[in-house]
C-alpha cells in the first residue's frame, strides 16, 4: 500500500514539475536553394548541459534556409581547440563551427562559438551569448543567425516568432512559436473563428479579430502580462488589423457606413479616421516600411486588386494586373517586393511582385495559398495553403527555391504572421 | 511528522503549483478585457412574460398572456430566417421579398426587438475579402428591411466571411447552402 502510494507521488510530482506541453510544429523540407554552401557544425562541448543539442538547433535552422549543406560530423569540438582547416575542406565543408557551454552562477549559461573559413583559412566569427539558461534555443538561433550572416552577407531571421491559429476538435487556438515551429505556447482559446493575427513592430503584441462576441472584433493583447483591450469594436464587422511601422497605430477595416473602408485609429483604441472612400470595398491594409503610405485590397474596378495610396488619399495607384482576382497585399520590410496571392484558373496561389521592375513570379504550385507574411530580413515569406485537406504553413524563399512546411499533426493551422527580429 | 503525510502535503503543494502554472500558461483563465472606450453592444431583452423565448420548437406554455409570439411560430413565415444568394449576387432575390417583408412587419410592431444579420460566403478565397463580401450581403438584407421602415437601432449587420460555413465540405450544393445571410433575434 505504502509502495502505492509512494508511486503515485513520483507520478504527480513528475507531472507537476514537468513543463507545460511543449507543443512543436513538424518540419519538412521540400525544396533548397540552387547554390548550397557546405558547413560543417561540430557538437559543442558540454551542450547537454542545457538540456538542449546546441549545435543540433543551429544545423536545422541553417539546413531550413536552403542555403547551406550540413556536412555531418559526430566530433565535439570546443572553440580553443586547434582545427585542422585543410582537412575539414577535404571533407567538403567550407566552413566549421566548434563551440562550448559554460554554466556560470545565477542560472546563466554562456555559449561560446568560433566561426572559421576553410577555403580562406581564416576565422570568420568567434563570439559568446550569454543568457539565462532558459533561453538557450534562443541563444542558438542567434548564433545561427550570425553563421548566416557571416556566409550570406544577410540578416539572420532564426531567432525570430511566428504567430497563427491552430484550429482541432472546434476548438481555436491562437499560437506562438519559434521560427522553427519549438516551444509553441496558446495565446489564446476560442470555440469562435480567430483570424488575421498580426505581431506589433516592438514584437509584443499581437492585434487579431475574434469572433468570441459572435461577430468579428479586433484586439489588442500583450504577450507577457497577457493583457489586452477591445481596438475596434464599432457597428457592423470590425477586422483586418495592420500596425504602423512605429506601433502607434493600426490601419483596421471597419464596416460602420455599410461598405467595408479603411480606417486609421490609435493602438489603443482611440480616434478614428477614415482613409479610403470607394464605392467598392477596401479592406486588408498593409503599412508601406516608410509609413506613409497603404497597400491595400479593393474591388473598386470590379474585382479585387491591390492598390497603394497615401495616407492622406494622394497618389493612389494600382499594381496588380494579371487575373481578376489579387488579394493579401503583404510588402517586404525591405520595401522591394510585394506578396500577394492570385487566384488563376481557379487556383489561390502566392505571388511576389518586384516594385522597383513590376516584374512578377509565382512561387507555388499549391492551389489553396492564403495570408503572406514576409520574414524580418525580406529573403523568406510565410504563408498558409493546404496538403489533403489539412492546413498547413509553408515558408518559401524570394526566389522560389528553398521550401519547407510546418504543420501539426490532427489540426489546420492557418492564419500565420512572422514577427520582428528578436531584441 | 509521518513520511506519508509530509508527502501528501509536498503532492498537495506540487500539484497546487502544477495547476496555477497551468492556469497561468493555458488560456483556460479569461484574459482580462479592458475596453478603451464604450462598446456598442447588442443585447437581447428577456422574453415577454408568458413567451418562453425564441427558438424554433421551444414550447409556448403561456401563462400570463393569450397572444403567442408570432416569432415561435414554426409555421409562420417569421420561421424562415435565411436569405440566400447566386454566386458573386449581393442582391436579395425577389423570392425572398415576402419574407423581408415578415420580418419588416415584425419588427416594427415590436419596437424591443432586435436582430443580427450575420453575412456569409462559400468557402473559396481568403478570408478578409470574404469577411468583406459576407457584409455586401448581410448589408443587403438590412438596407431591404430599413427600406421598409426598421430602424437602425434595432438592426445591426455583420458578417461571418467563410469562417462559420452552415454546410461542411466543397462543390456547388454546400457552396449555395454558405452563400446566406441570416437574420439572428
Amino acid at each position: 500500500m505504502k509502495r502505492y502510494f509512494l508511486k503515485l507521488i513520483a507520478i504527480a510530482n513528475f507531472l507537476a514539475v514537468m513543463p507545460y506541453a511543449q507543443a512543436q510544429l513538424k518540419v519538412d523540407i521540400s525544396g533548397v536553394g540552387a547554390n548550397q554552401i557546405p558547413i560543417s557544425i561540430a557538437s559543442f562541448a558540454d551542450e547537454p548541459l542545457t538540456g538542449h543539442s546546441i549545435s543540433g538547433i543551429i544545423r536545422a535552422d541553417l539546413q531550413r534556409s536552403g542555403l547551406f549543406k550540413i556536412i555531418e560530423s559526430s566530433e565535439i569540438l570546443n572553440e580553443t581547440a586547434a582545427v585542422n582547416l585543410a582537412s575539414w575542406k577535404a571533407k567538403g565543408a567550407d566552413a566549421i563551427v566548434t563551440g562550448s557551454v559554460v554554466k556560470h552562477s545565477d542560472d546563466r549559461i554562456e555559449l561560446r562559438y568560433k566561426l572559421a573559413d576553410t577555403v580562406r583559412t581564416v576565422d570568420l566569427a568567434v563570439h559568446s551569448v550569454s543568457t539565462q539558461s532558459q533561453f538557450a534555443r534562443l541563444a542558438a538561433h542567434k548564433i545561427a543567425d550570425d553563421i548566416f550572416e557571416k556566409l550570406t552577407g544577410i540578416r539572420g531571421a532564426f531567432a525570430t516568432r511566428i504567430a497563427y491559429v491552430s484550429r482541432s476538435a472546434g476548438e481555436y487556438r491562437l499560437e506562438v512559436a519559434d521560427s522553427d515551429g519549438e516551444s509553441a505556447f496558446v495565446a489564446l482559446r476560442s470555440s469562435e473563428p480567430i483570424i488575421s493575427p498580426t505581431w506589433s513592430p516592438d514584437g509584443t503584441k499581437l492585434a487579431y479579430v475574434s469572433f468570441e462576441l459572435k461577430k468579428p472584433v479586433v484586439y489588442v493583447q500583450d504577450l507577457a502580462n497577457r493583457r489586452r483591450i477591445v481596438a475596434a469594436n464599432f457597428k457592423g464587422s470590425n477586422s483586418a488589423p495592420a500596425w504602423s511601422p512605429d506601433g502607434k497605430k493600426l490601419a483596421i477595416a471597419l464596416s460602420r457606413e455599410g461598405l467595408t473602408q479603411i480606417y486609421l485609429i490609435n493602438a489603443d483604441g482611440s480616434d478614428v479616421k477614415k482613409l479610403t472612400r470607394s464605392n467598392g470595398i477596401d479592406t486588408e491594409p498593409c503599412f508601406s516600411p516608410d509609413g506613409q503610405s497603404i497597400y491595400f485590397t479593393s474591388d473598386r474596378s470590379g474585382g479585387p486588386q491591390i492598390y497603394k495610396m497615401n495616407l492622406d488619399g494622394a497618389d493612389l495607384k494600382r499594381l496588380t494586373y494579371g487575373g481578376t482576382y489579387n488579394i493579401s497585399p503583404s510588402v517586404s520590410p525591405d520595401g522591394k517586393m510585394l506578396a500577394y496571392i492570385s487566384r488563376r484558373e481557379g487556383k489561390f496561389q502566392l505571388h511576389v511582385l518586384d516594385l522597383i521592375t513590376s516584374q512578377e513570379q509565382r512561387l507555388t504550385d499549391t492551389t489553396h495559398d492564403e495570408s503572406p507574411s514576409f520574414a524580418p530580413n525580406s529573403r523568406y515569406i510565410l504563408f498558409a495553403t493546404e496538403a489533403s485537406g489539412q492546413g498547413s504553413l509553408t515558408v518559401v524563399s524570394i526566389d522560389g527555391t528553398a521550401k519547407y512546411t510546418l504543420s501539426a499533426k490532427a489540426s489546420n493551422i492557418r492564419e500565420p504572421s512572422w514577427g520582428p527580429f528578436s531584441k | 511528522m509521518q513520511f506519508s503525510k509530509q508527502a501528501a502535503i509536498v503532492t498537495a503543494l506540487l500539484l497546487l503549483l502544477s495547476a496555477c502554472s497551468t492556469v497561468k500558461l493555458d488560456e483556460s483563465a479569461p484574459v482580462e478585457d479592458r475596453t478603451g472606450k464604450p462598446v456598442p453592444q447588442i443585447t437581447t431583452l428577456p422574453p415577454y412574460p408568458g413567451d418562453p423565448g425564441l427558438g424554433a420548437g421551444s414550447n409556448a406554455n403561456t401563462t400570463a398572456s393569450s397572444s403567442k409570439d408570432p416569432l415561435d411560430d414554426p409555421a409562420s413565415i417569421l420561421a424562415k430566417r435565411s436569405i440566400y444568394f447566386d454566386l458573386d449576387s449581393y442582391v436579395v432575390k425577389d423570392e425572398y421579398k415576402p419574407v423581408i417583408e415578415a420580418h419588416a412587419k415584425y419588427l416594427t410592431s415590436r419596437k424591443d426587438r432586435k436582430i443580427i444579420i450575420q453575412g456569409n460566403t462559400d468557402e473559396r478565397g481568403g478570408s478578409e475579402y470574404n469577411l468583406a463580401l459576407g457584409q455586401k450581403r448581410s448589408e443587403a438584407v438590412r438596407r431591404a428591411l430599413q427600406l421598409l421602415g426598421v430602424p437602425d437601432t434595432q438592426m445591426e449587420a455583420i458578417s461571418l466571411g467563410k469562417e462559420k460555413p452552415k454546410a461542411t465540405g466543397s462543390g456547388e450544393e454546400a457552396w449555395a447552402e454558405n452563400r446566406r445571410a441570416d437574420i439572428v433575434y
